[in-house]
């Protein structure tokens, strides 16, 4: 049987992934998931036919969207992850003993139901006492809330889709807001290399980049991405991503991963001629 | 309504039929199905420009439709409770202008709103009718313009008893609505037509929980813009007729100004639209409602705006209110409505439907998902955190009783000269002076220029409200008919 997953990464671009098994397709009210089980990359998720994370490369995403922040943060004690329902970003926070409150928003049960289902590694990130969930928009639960995290993660990956709202000024906005005054937000910047992705991560990096007075973007390599080259939003009221990096600190944790060493850290900030050009342009 | 019958959707089916049957075009439009075109192609797609033909035989013609046009035209005076319909293929003005052309002649009287749309003057500048105007009572913190109340009706009448006709705009654009049914009554008492300029309620018809709609309330004829609530293309729109009304003869009245190539892709968008509004409208705006009244919550939990909503009727000038409406007062964080329109449109991805010195109005209709109501709260929260400015006191305009001397006809025909306007003392006027808030005119084409009049318009200029509609810009000088009337 020759049975194979596509998705357009743009009209003339596609990746394709050969299926074992189609394990799962349903309707929420925001999207249709789907699982299916795959030989190179395990099982893996997608929402309306976009791959949102396989199990073999979610620790690439989920770990350099928590570690990178909580290696330069002195104390972490709040946070807020929004999206985030499979759990894996909160796994990666439990390692943490000094955090005591995880708030995780997300709009859609049905995501969190079918990661609990299928990907019992991800999911049981939000056993820890420590996780509570919220079934909300996450710009809705933002709007309460003033000078209450340590660090915001904005774990949606999908800019057009039915997240839009979390791509926005109004939610940079309102995770500034919802900050301490030395708050750290971390957020999806998408993907750079395709023409028809340019604008959304230009966007991205002008709103962040006005809305608080530190904003950098960080890489990391990621297959299942467009073009395979993912970006992330680091934006903070104090904090300097680099200078403030404590790389003694973390790595007494003895926390294991996969991808993330603060060598790596310093390296992620290191963007390519063309990605730092578009960046720079937003800025002026 | 005839649910059974509404499932059908005759322009849209002879459509489907016709594109199946490949026929080969040797007659307009010329871009032959989108083959002469390919950049309209590219643009529209091929299904859009394929459907885009001429009348004929199997798809009827608008001009004086026998077949798959009229039985639309039936379908729809069914689904909206009229004695009979139009499709309108020049937008809902086309449709108000062929409800007063029908209603009156040159000379003839018809009574409005001050604050009437501006297609209704032109419609009495084609005509030659005299305007009898009502004053819209304002709400003085809000500074919207309100319903018709019924003793001001009442004394119009009495003062005209030879109008011919009374032409109510309900719902208001901010979703205001009148007592129609007892406007109905008194008028019908007096001869008097009512036609009702229903550009914004064409979801009155589909729900029980919304404000009566003009065929309901007997009116005798109603400008229904579906394009708006109705969910159909821009520029379609339909003319409801009531019992007393001949259809024949606003059918030729229609056909004085009308294309004789009515769009079909126009038609069959109200056609489909219709059917989903008879089949599925009650559920969409009920869902429609209580998305506005979950963002008006939202709003007004966030402080400092004022989302309004029924709370507002006082049993005449606001007898009801259109709960799908979003309408927000501003002014309290200091800005004006216009001002949030365009800090939503440029710093937030966010176009709403108009900001005016106190108020923003979101159109919210069937295609909004909660997550964008989301997003428009949230941005607000936003607007009102970043650029909100210490509260300011405005000037409301008050209302003049103008003197129509010359019809508007007389005074668009009329010759013009521009003096200053402290010169314009006795004259007629040949220009609009609107003056926001609250957007009601203070003169129009064919009105006496009274001392007391330039006094308003100095006043109301220092204490900076904004004039618009004169040539010149300031307002230092006017346009004034040479010849007396």
């Amino acid at each position: 049987m020759n049975f194979w997953f596509s998705e357009h990464h743009t009209d003339n671009v596609k990746m394709s992934i050969k299926i074992e098994k189609h394990l799962f397709s349903e309707t929420s009210d925001f999207q249709r998931i789907d699982v299916f089980d795959s030989l190179e990359f395990g099982k893996f998720v997608t929402s309306n036919g976009s791959v949102i994370f396989s199990e073999k490369d979610e620790f690439t995403y989920d770990e350099m969207i928590v570690h990178v922040p909580m290696a330069v943060h002195p104390c972490v004690k709040k946070v807020l992850v929004i999206g985030g329902g499979d759990g894996g970003v909160a796994r990666e926070l439990s390692y943490y003993e000094e955090i005591e409150q995880i708030d995780v928003v997300e709009p859609d049960k049905l995501f969190v139901d079918v990661c609990q289902k299928y990907f019992p590694d991800n999911a049981c990130g939000l056993q820890d006492s420590r996780v509570n969930i919220y079934y909300e928009d996450g710009l809705k639960f933002l709007r309460s809330k003033t000078d209450e995290y340590d660090l915001i993660i904005n774990d949606c990956t999908d800019p057009l889709g039915h997240a839009a709202g979390l791509f926005t000024k109004e939610f940079y906005g309102s995770c500034y807001k919802a900050l301490h005054d030395d708050g750290i937000m971390v957020y999806q910047h998408g993907s750079p290399f395709f023409d028809e992705d340019e604008e959304t991560c230009r966007a991205m990096h002008r709103k962040a980049y006005r809305s608080f007075p530190i904003s950098r973007v960080y890489q990391a390599h990621i297959p299942t991405c467009p073009s395979g080259y993912w970006l992330f939003g680091f934006a903070s009221k104090k904090y300097h991503p680099l200078k403030d990096l404590d790389a003694k600190k973390w790595n007494d944790r003895n926390i294991k991963t996969w991808y993330y060493t603060t060598n790596l850290h310093n390296g992620a900030f290191m963007l390519p001629r063309y990605v730092e050009d578009l960046l720079i342009e937003e800025e002026n | 309504m005839n649910l059974d019958k509404q499932k059908n959707a005759p322009i849209y089916t002879a459509l489907q039929q016709f594109r199946r049957k490949r026929v080969v075009p040797f007659d307009v439009p010329g871009h032959k199905r989108g083959r002469g075109n390919p950049e309209l192609v590219e643009l529209l797609g091929e299904r859009c420009v394929g459907i885009d033909v001429n009348s004929m035989k199997p798809l009827d013609n608008l001009c004086h439709p026998v077949s798959v046009i009229k039985e639309a035209e039936e379908l729809a005076a069914d689904a909206f409770g009229a004695s009979h319909s139009f499709l309108m293929v020049g937008g809902t003005t086309s449709s108000v202008q062929a409800m007063i052309l029908s209603a009156c002649k040159a000379g003839d009287k018809i009574i409005l709103p001050r604050n009437v749309h501006k297609s209704a003057i032109n419609a009495l500048v084609l005509c030659g009718a005299i305007p009898v105007y009502i004053d819209p009572k304002v709400d003085k913190n809000l500074g919207i313009p309100l319903g018709m109340e019924i003793e001001d009706l009442k004394e119009a009448m009495n003062k005209h008893p030879d109008a011919v006709a009374i032409l109510v705009n309900n719902p208001t654009y901010y979703g205001i609505c009148s007592d129609l049914k007892s406007l109905v009554k008194i008028a019908h008492e007096h001869n008097m037509l009512v036609l009702v300029d229903e550009a914004h309620g064409t979801h009155f018809y589909f729900s029980e929980n919304l404000p009566c709609s003009a065929m309901e309330a007997g009116a005798d004829m109603a400008a229904v813009s579906m394009h708006k609530s109705g969910g159909s293309l821009t520029q379609s729109s339909l003319l409801l007729l009531g019992e007393n009304v001949n259809a024949s003869y606003v059918e030729q009245i229609i056909n004085l100004t009308q294309t004789t190539s009515g769009s079909y892709l126009l038609m069959s968008s109200l056609d489909i639209s219709r059917r989903n509004l008879a089949l599925r409208g009650k559920e969409s705006f009920e869902k429609v409602a209580r998305m506005a009244q979950y963002a008006r919550e939202e709003i007004n939990a966030i402080g400092g705006y004022y989302a309004y909503g029924a709370e507002l009727i006082n049993g005449n000038s606001i007898y009801d209110f259109d709960v799908t409406k979003l309408a927000v007062y501003t002014r309290d964080i200091g800005l004006a409505g216009i001002e949030v329109y365009d800090l939503l449109r440029d710093e937030y991805d966010i176009q709403i439907e108009f900001g005016d010195i106190s108020n923003i109005l979101a159109y919210i209709s069937i295609g909004d998902r909660i997550q964008d109501i989301e997003r428009l709260v949230g941005a607000l929260a936003d607007i009102k955190r970043l650029y909100s400015k210490p509260k300011k006191n405005i000037f409301m305009a008050e209302y003049i009783s103008p003197t129509v001397v010359a019809t508007p006809q007389q005074a668009f025909y009329g010759e013009k000269i521009s003096l200053p306007i402290k010169e314009t003392e006795g004259k007629i006027c040949g220009e609009f002076v609107m003056c926001y808030p609250p957007g009601i005119p203070i003169l129009s084409p064919g009105e006496v220029i009274t001392k007391q009049i330039i006094d308003y318009i100095e006043f109301a200029k220092e204490k900076g409200c904004s004039m618009q509609g004169p040539e010149s810009e300031d307002i230092s000088r006017l346009n004034v008919l040479k010849e007396d009337f």
